[in-house]
């Protein structure tokens, strides 16, 4: 039976005790939920609802709409590229193919080792800095195509999360 | 020359997430001064003295939206901070939210007094990690010292800030998009009337303010109302945070007095000009709705009325340089497919407008234009502008007519070539990444 871990269950009462109903608390569960279980089922949807007192259709309804929530799991290093226009104009497109050859993947694919997934994404408020990229949760600025290479490299071999 | 202030950018060599050195440069220093009972609608008329224009994209009084807060009601009062930063070609917010977060804090506390108001929710984009790291931290330490929490400084009064994370919707930063979000639902606008400040976060009266206003209001206590109108213009009080980015030399964050300055000595004298020396093509002055303005329209003061003269707004004041070779609509599609991709669904005009917009300068950019494209682009930002909920059909559809007014014969010489005129230049010959398709527009939603 799916389950908080009481490390989790700490911030979920925190996170309640935030609002006035319990439905607010939806989008930081949420979070929650995914950091815990890297994605979104629907057994983890009801599981969500019943935590919040709501139906499992309102659950549904708010996951759906947002983009950063995820039905299926993605890689140990989750790459999302900028390109709007900020980053456009400053070479985004190229990291994205040299991203793109060097994993051996498409935009929207994974790697079959479970290491990466690659996505682009909308504009990160990072545009003065641009290029960038975000992974998992941190923002990577002032891209070049050799900073990108080593740091492919890095990960590759196993170095340390992010 | 115009120079830059550091009133709202300060000195860069200091830690000011630690709470000690802001407090060693003045911050939560307003707070006994301001915190009595008798100084509220003082804190309210300074602020409106100040003509402080909402630093959100809108400009509108900050001071006038807080006198629509109801005064007397038994409900409970909501200030809600927009700090959803998603605006392409805007990183200010950030700037406080991970690097000087004191000031927001303090200005939270000194809106929610004037207000009486006891709770405030900080709404931050769901990607803003460190940043929520950084503005927790501030926000506890701020606890800590007696600033937040019961009793403040003795005052009797208690003031409760939360933080709270989206979770990847531009549209939410749409202040009644917001408060559903914030109350667990899709971030879909809601219609107005009655506005938030009646009938906003949980049924309450809410005020929404964006970050950079906020951070304002103790600078405006500090030095009072009219000193900080001053500073600026008639009706542009205060300094403003411009974001620089795209083709120029220095890209980055520059604060100056509204007013005080044109487009054309930010980037030529201030961002060391257009990156390696090209040839300007365009500014976009305020982040993707704004429409684009030429090289001989830059001599425009900026500040919020001044650049309607040339045809756009100042909007969040993301100035994004384009230089040549670049191809326009290729340019623009990254904004159309931002819009498309962000659309909340909700009105059909906005909805189907925005998908339109795509394919149809998809089509003209690889070559499969026809010369009613032309036309039926105008045609379809008509119908979206002003036909929708929020300002999202109209914030699609203005870059779209600013191209169309001010790039005509480069779009339409798309369509009479079959091809983009730029495939030959190196470097923008259609990169595969771009000839994805519309697999995206389907998939997408």
């Amino acid at each position: 039976m799916l389950q908080f871990t009481p490390d989790n269950e700490k911030i979920l009462n925190e996170v309640l005790a935030r609002y006035p109903v319990k439905k607010a608390a939806l989008l930081p569960v949420l979070h929650l939920a995914q950091r815990q279980w890297g994605q979104i089922t629907p057994e983890i949807m009801s599981y969500v609802a019943s935590r919040l007192d709501v139906h499992d259709s309102e659950v549904m309804n708010t996951f759906t709409f947002y983009t950063m929530f995820r039905k299926k799991a993605v890689g140990k290093h989750h790459i999302q590229v900028c390109t709007n226009l900020s980053c456009y104009l400053r070479g985004s497109d190229e990291l994205m193919h040299l991203i793109e050859r060097k994993l051996g993947i498409k935009v929207g694919e994974s790697t079959a080792d479970g290491q990466f997934t690659l996505d682009h994404v909308e504009c990160l408020a990072s545009c003065g800095t641009a290029p960038m990229m975000q992974v998992n949760d941190s923002y990577y600025e002032d891209l070049t195509k050799e900073k990108v290479e080593q740091l492919l490299d890095k990960w590759s071999a196993g170095g340390a999360g992010n | 020359m115009a120079t830059q202030t550091s009133y709202l950018l300060r000195d860069p060599s200091k830690d000011f997430t630690s709470i000690d050195v802001a407090v060693a440069a003045g911050d939560y220093s307003r707070l006994r001064k301001w915190m009595k009972p008798d100084k509220k609608e003082q804190i309210i008329a300074e602020v409106k003295a100040g003509v402080l224009r909402g630093r959100g994209g809108a400009g509108f009084p900050a001071g006038v939206k807080w006198g629509f807060v109801p005064k007397d009601t038994d409900k409970p009062k909501y200030l809600v901070i927009n700090a959803d930063e998603g605006e392409p070609g805007t990183f200010k917010d950030r700037w406080w939210l991970e690097k000087d977060p004191h000031p927001l804090i303090e200005g939270c506390i000194l809106a929610s007094y004037a207000l009486d108001i006891h709770t405030v929710y900080i709404y931050l984009r769901g990607e803003f990690n460190y940043p929520l790291e950084v503005t927790d931290k501030a926000i506890a330490d701020a606890y800590a010292k007696g600033y937040l929490g019961k009793n403040i400084l003795g005052t009797g009064y208690d003031l409760d800030i939360h933080t709270h994370l989206g979770a990847g919707a531009y549209i939410c930063g749409e202040e009644t998009a917001l408060l559903e979000s914030l109350e667990g639902r899709p971030g879909q606008p809601r219609l107005k009337p009655p506005f938030p400040a009646v009938v906003g976060l949980f049924g309450c009266p809410t005020l929404i303010n964006n970050v950079e206003t906020i951070v304002n209001v103790p600078l405006i206590l500090e030095h009072g109302g009219e000193n900080f109108l001053s500073w600026g213009t008639e009706r542009n009080g205060g300094t403003k945070v411009f974001c620089v980015s795209g083709h120029v030399k220095k890209p980055g964050l520059y604060e100056f007095p509204l007013g005080a300055l044109t487009l054309r000595e930010l980037i030529y004298d201030h961002c060391g000009g257009i990156l390696d020396d090209r040839e300007l093509k365009g500014v976009v002055p305020g982040g993707a709705s704004c429409p684009v303005v030429l090289p001989d329209e830059l001599d425009v003061p900026l500040d919020f009325d001044a650049l309607k003269s040339v045809g756009s707004m100042l909007g969040t004041a993301g100035v994004i340089v384009i230089a040549e070779p670049t191809c326009i609509v290729r340019a623009l599609l990254r904004f159309s497919e931002f819009y498309a991709h962000e659309t909340c669904g909700q009105c059909t005009p906005c909805r189907e407008g925005c998908s339109w917009l795509v394919r149809i300068l998809k089509a003209i950019e690889d070559g499969r234009g026809m010369p009613e494209h032309l036309e039926m682009l105008l045609d379809i930002c008509g119908q979206m502008e002003g036909n929708t909920i929020c300002a999202h059909g109209d914030a699609a559809a203005w870059p779209v007519q600013g191209v169309m007014k001010k790039f005509y014969d480069e779009v339409k010489a798309h369509v009479d070539l079959g091809r983009c005129p730029y495939d030959d230049v190196d470097g923008h010959a259609g990169s595969e990444w771009e000839k994805r398709g519309d697999a995206w527009l389907e998939a997408g939603r």
